[in-house]
């Protein structure tokens, strides 16, 4: 097949909806279905006038505080109408509503900055194509990388382009992906792998979630074109299993691309195979590390060792392995489509592109958002997040989760960018982003992640399970009131040891939030020392 | 003339360690090229004639060029490579690093069959530590006697994973491995039965010659009585190599 066939088909998907003029999409995502879209859904197929209209259920449009959403979009172009906080009784009135005036009482204005000063490039699919559907994804222009690279481009063409763009590893480190792909496309072997490391895990982030819920062939097209460009012929997606429904959409996607010859032996009747199979993780935080998540797949006990090697030398039963995050994969796509140039022009210097963060916490619009790196931390959360609820005062936003830091007020200025974040003593990580009120201490915001960190360390180096266990003891005594100076330096001095001396990532940043928040909110600590203790 | 023999493809390198001018093959670790050249390095989950675990992080050195801490026992040589091994900082991280072993479970010398005897006593007095500054944290762990030759005591096990590794690797019996997380890790036999009920066990004892500490231990032994003998495994392991 190639770009022509692909297109043909794709006009053909589009061709049988002529008769269509009305869409609404129900957001079947979790965090909808948890709060009553199932019903929603039902009632609106109900309901909805049976020509004309379609009633399908999407994936996420974002807004996650104001679900379940449903929008009606005309299918000419046209802006989507968009409901908020929608019920099983609400379905009959906006059944009715199709093609005439709008519900207000529960409408989302359109001009929203919440949807307005987003950019969606990893997103642009989610909450419009319905996640189930294989035609529906091709009907947008989906594979047409992935065709293109394999009929069009040779590997080494995929790989300047995806080093052009400039794209860095959405997972948290930051490295830049093209150079990891080339160290893999480099390496002389029979069998190489490639992995999807979706095991998201940390407290407060569900951009992966979102992502496989809303658009899994998308990363299933990013993975495929990764695995041609590095010569790959088997996949992984590792994928955390408290994500049920984010596995099964997955899972279906993988089926039908598979059955429609767009995964498998001779994808596409080209030369190149691509097999892909799902790997699921038993709730195991220290699995999101690329070497113990390898050692998971092989079946093993789920713990990290000592790199180097690094996977791209010897991964996965000791083959070359490329390992990325499901929002890294999710942009391959659309690089190979406009060009890397293109995705370079977005973004600062030195971070390109968007990224996607999960706005949790004390904020009024919770939920999903996709933003150009560089974008201002006030935008994110005063304008898109919409603030403080109840006239409180912001504290902290906490980035990164257990590995990252708390930003205070007087950071707020900053662009949102790898290294900028890096010199304020945290990370951009995979995107989670918490934001805190005048209300939270910042001590038990340390506590908690160190108690995180504890829990889920595995066990193997002394410095993170020892360390974290006695960092967390003090931390509680402090956090009563019973702390002394003396636990204030033993803290401080453990902190840099298990940084210094930990085997993989979960130790080496597990003191980060200890550190920022004493760097940023010592007065805190100071205040909650023992008065005894002067 | 005879032919010379097929030499393997393995460059010599050259080296600084601390300041001192060594010779290594590249494919030998920093810690392997250490103790040949007598730069003695502390570790404790490293062991001559089993894989590598780089757990304890104790043989963690300063390598010129990064600001990253290398383990030794897993970090291969290269050619102009500088290594220091004894640092103030580093005596400092491993003094705290086996601080927060003793604390960690209830290593109480005096008492102990492997008193005087015991890799973790030898590192604590290399290491300078004098006194222990993190809290004991005295948490009860158990002690399983089952065994007909040996004895397992939890609460001197530091988690080094020799005993699986020379039961896995050498013994090739995989009686030993590891189970829970975090400080709730122990070591079990089989799955998490009493070692005396172990199927798999061949009470060869390997695991109780190569563990550190008192944590296996021979029956009938008194405290300072349990020593240890490890000479069987370079020649096994040697011979499992085909060397």
């Amino acid at each position: 097949m190639n770009l022509d066939e692909l297109n043909e088909m794709a006009e053909g998907v589009r061709a049988a909806d002529t008769g269509i003029a009305h869409e609404v999409r129900v957001c079947m995502a979790a965090s909808c279905q948890s709060s009553g879209a199932g019903p929603v859904l039902d009632g609106l197929r109900e309901a909805a006038p049976s020509t004309g209209c379609r009633v399908k259920g999407v994936g996420c449009m974002g807004l996650c505080s104001a679900g379940p959403l449903v929008a009606v979009a005309p299918m000419d172009g046209g802006e989507p109408v968009l409901y908020r906080d929608v019920k099983a009784e609400d379905a009959q009135a906006i059944a009715c509503s199709i093609g005439t005036a709008p519900v207000e009482r529960l409408r989302l204005p359109n001009d929203l900055p919440f949807f307005s000063r987003q950019q969606k490039i990893v997103l642009e699919n989610s909450g419009v194509i319905d996640p189930n559907s294989f035609k529906g994804y091709i009907a947008v222009g989906g594979y047409s990388a992935m065709v293109q690279a394999l009929t069009e481009m040779t590997p080494a063409e995929v790989l300047a382009e995806v080093t052009t763009s400039g794209l860095r590893g959405r997972g948290g480190g930051g490295y830049p992906t093209g150079l990891k792909w080339s160290t893999v496309a480099k390496m002389p072997a029979e069998q190489k792998f490639v992995i999807c490391n979706a095991d998201e895990g940390d407290p407060g982030a569900f951009m992966d979630r979102a992502i496989l819920e809303s658009d899994p062939h998308r990363v299933i097209e990013g993975m495929a074109i990764a695995a041609y460009a590095v010569g790959a012929t088997r996949g992984y997606v590792y994928v955390r299993a408290e994500y049920p429904l984010a596995v099964e959409r997955l899972k279906t996607a993988i089926r039908k691309a598979k059955r429609s010859g767009f995964l498998g032996a001779h994808i596409c009747d080209t030369q190149f195979s691509f097999e892909v199979e799902v790997r699921l993780g038993a709730g195991a935080f220290v699995c999101g590390e690329e070497t113990a998540l390898m050692a998971s797949i092989e079946g093993l006990r789920g713990q990290p060792r000592p790199r180097p090697p690094y996977p791209a030398e010897a991964g996965l039963w000791g083959h070359p392995t490329l390992i990325n995050n499901v929002e890294t994969f999710a942009n391959i796509a659309p690089i190979l489509l406009r060009g890397g140039e293109w995705f370079a022009g977005i973004g600062t210097e030195r971070s390109k592109g968007t990224k996607v963060f999960a706005l949790a916490g004390t904020i009024r619009n919770t939920g999903l958002i996709e933003v150009p790196m560089g974008t201002r931390l006030r935008d994110i959360i005063e304008v898109i997040g919409g603030g403080i609820p109840d006239g409180r005062a912001f504290k902290a936003v906490q980035t990164g989760g257990p590995s990252g830091g708390c930003l205070p007020a007087a950071h707020l200025d900053i662009p949102v960018d790898y290294d900028s974040l890096r010199e304020l003593g945290t990370i951009m990580g995979s995107g989670g982003m918490i934001v805190m009120d005048e209300t939270s201490s910042m001590v038990d915001v340390a506590r908690y992640f160190m108690e995180f960190c504890m829990t889920e360390s595995c066990g193997k180096c002394i410095p993170c399970r020892a360390g974290t266990q006695q960092m967390h003891d003090i931390l509680k005594t402090i956090a009563k009131g019973r702390g002394t100076r003396a636990d204030l330096a033993l803290l401080e001095e453990l902190c840099e040891v298990v940084q210094a001396t930990s085997l993989c990532g979960l130790g080496q940043t597990a003191p980060n939030p200890v550190l920022s928040t004493l760097r940023h909110f010592r007065v805190e600590y100071e205040d909650k020392l023992a008065a005894t203790s002067a | 003339m005879p032919l010379p023999a097929p030499q393997p493809q393995v460059r010599v390198v050259t080296l600084k360690i601390d300041g001192q001018d060594v010779s290594a093959r590249e494919d030998e670790t920093i810690i392997e090229v250490a103790r040949e050249n007598r730069v003695p390095i502390p570790s404790l989950c490293y062991l001559e004639g089993l894989s590598v675990w780089g757990a304890c992080r104790l043989c963690v050195v300063e390598i010129a060029g990064t600001d990253r801490l290398l383990a030794a026992c897993s970090t291969r040589v290269t050619e102009g490579m500088q290594v220091i091994t004894n640092s103030e900082r580093l005596q400092r991280y491993r003094r705290t690093i086996v601080e927060l072993l003793f604390a960690e479970r209830n290593h109480v010398c005096s008492v102990c069959v492997s008193n005087g005897h015991c890799e973790l006593q030898t590192l604590a007095q290399r290491c300078g530590v004098d006194h222990v500054k993190v809290p004991y944290r005295h948490a009860r762990y158990e002690v399983d006697s089952s065994h007909d030759l040996f004895r397992l005591d939890h609460n001197r096990c530091v988690l080094c994973t020799r005993c699986v590794r020379v039961c896995d690797e050498i013994e090739g019996a995989h009686t030993w491995d590891v189970m829970g997380r975090g400080t709730d890790c122990r070591v079990i036999t089989d799955l998490a039965r009493p070692w005396g009920d172990s199927g798999s066990c061949t009470s060869c004892g390997k695991c109780v010659q190569v563990c550190p500490t008192g944590a296996l231990v021979r029956h009938g032994t008194s405290v300072g009585e349990m020593t240890k003998d490890l000479k069987f495994l370079p020649y096994l392991s040697r011979r499992r190599h085909g060397q």
